[in-house]
């Protein structure tokens, strides 16, 4: 297709796209006056009838449980599509090549970054689980936190000790978090089932609002999908990074 | 709207653009990420936290990690090529 045909079908359908953008921007209401009523309702019904107060967090962990089930087993399915492609696209004998290194530095790593590292290490680990324990009290909850809990571990990688963050997070280890996470958030959905007759009903008591152990499942299920992705990450991130550093390493590069 | 709403707002149309015209991968890949910061204080201005706190360690970690990993992996998997090409 020659360039001036390209700008003739852009300018058509650039311009119906417009044209189809403008009708339906027309019908949006003003800026900060949405009408719907379901946030609305969901803002009234889960502070009283479930005593959380972070109602994102309620919907994901109780009105919408089933949808977070869902996307749990996306990213379990997702992960380990990402770990068997890369396994296979692996070399048979890098473990024996690269058994002769004993760490692995990178030539940036200043003692400045590696203290950093070290500092950040415990702070990250601190506020991660924060954030997945008050899932259902302030903003956040097990994905967020989970991804942070991840990093903690990952800033080893930021001193340039790669094969000592491969030592306190082997893959067998990150795959049984992962797992564990995965299964524990289903088999919570089975005690809802069994106890209170509806698949992932919130069947716990409710207790005080604004404790840590208050809102039923939800503080369970915020630590379940915490483990989920804190392994999910790990190992993601591990595979690629193996990928990058080892192999290339064994490769005689 | 505020003025910090619309600051963010604007931010946003900055960084996205910047993201898009830049064109080394590497310095696109933490353009990328001062994107996602953007985009956090956009989420956080307009009352979202959960979403502000999903989106800055997506954007701030978890893509730039794998992004990273990859791009030494292709420049790798280049020089290698080359010195085949050479031989």
């Amino acid at each position: 297709m020659t360039r001036r045909a390209r700008l003739g079908l852009f300018a058509v359908a650039g311009s119906v796209l417009l044209a189809v953008l403008l009708i339906g921007l027309r019908g949006l209401p003003a800026f900060g006056h949405w009408h719907g009523v379901y946030g609305l309702l969901v803002s009234r019904i889960e502070p009283s009838q479930r005593h959380a107060t972070d109602i994102v967090t309620a919907l994901n962990f109780d009105l919408r449980a089933f949808d977070t089930l869902g996307e749990e087993f996306i990213l379990f399915a997702s992960v380990a599509g990402v770990a068997l492609l890369l396994r296979q696209l692996r070399d048979e004998d890098d473990a024996e090549r690269s058994a002769g290194i004993e760490d692995h530095r990178f030539a940036g790593a200043s003692d400045a970054l590696r203290v950093t590292a070290l500092v950040l290490i415990p702070v990250l680990i601190a506020l991660g689980a924060y954030v997945v324990l008050h899932g259902q009290l302030t903003p956040g909850g097990g994905f967020q936190g989970g991804v942070i809990l991840a990093a903690g571990p990952l800033a080893i990688l930021l001193a340039g000790r790669y094969l000592a963050l491969k030592r306190i997070a082997p893959s067998w280890a990150l795959e049984a978090l992962e797992a564990l996470g995965a299964s524990s958030y289903a088999l919570i959905g089975l005690g809802g089932l069994i106890f209170a007759g509806v698949y992932l009903k919130n069947f716990l008591p409710l207790g005080t609002q604004g404790m840590l152990l208050s809102a039923g499942t939800m503080p369970l299920n915020s630590l379940a999908v915490g483990l989920e992705v804190t392994g999910a990450f790990l190992l993601t991130w591990t595979e690629f990074l193996d990928q990058d550093l080892l192999v290339q390493r064994g490769g005689g590069t | 709207m505020t003025a910090l709403q619309l600051v963010a707002l604007l931010l946003v149309a900055a960084g996205g653009t910047a993201v898009v015209f830049v064109p080394d991968p590497l310095r696109q890949a933490l353009v990328l990420s001062l994107y996602g910061i953007a985009l956090t204080v956009l989420f956080f201005v307009f009352q979202a936290p959960d979403v502000a706190l999903s989106e800055i360690v997506v954007s701030g970690l978890a893509l730039p990690v794998i992004i990273l990993a990859a791009l030494r992996k292709i420049h790798e998997h280049e020089r290698r090529s080359d010195r085949e090409a050479g031989r």
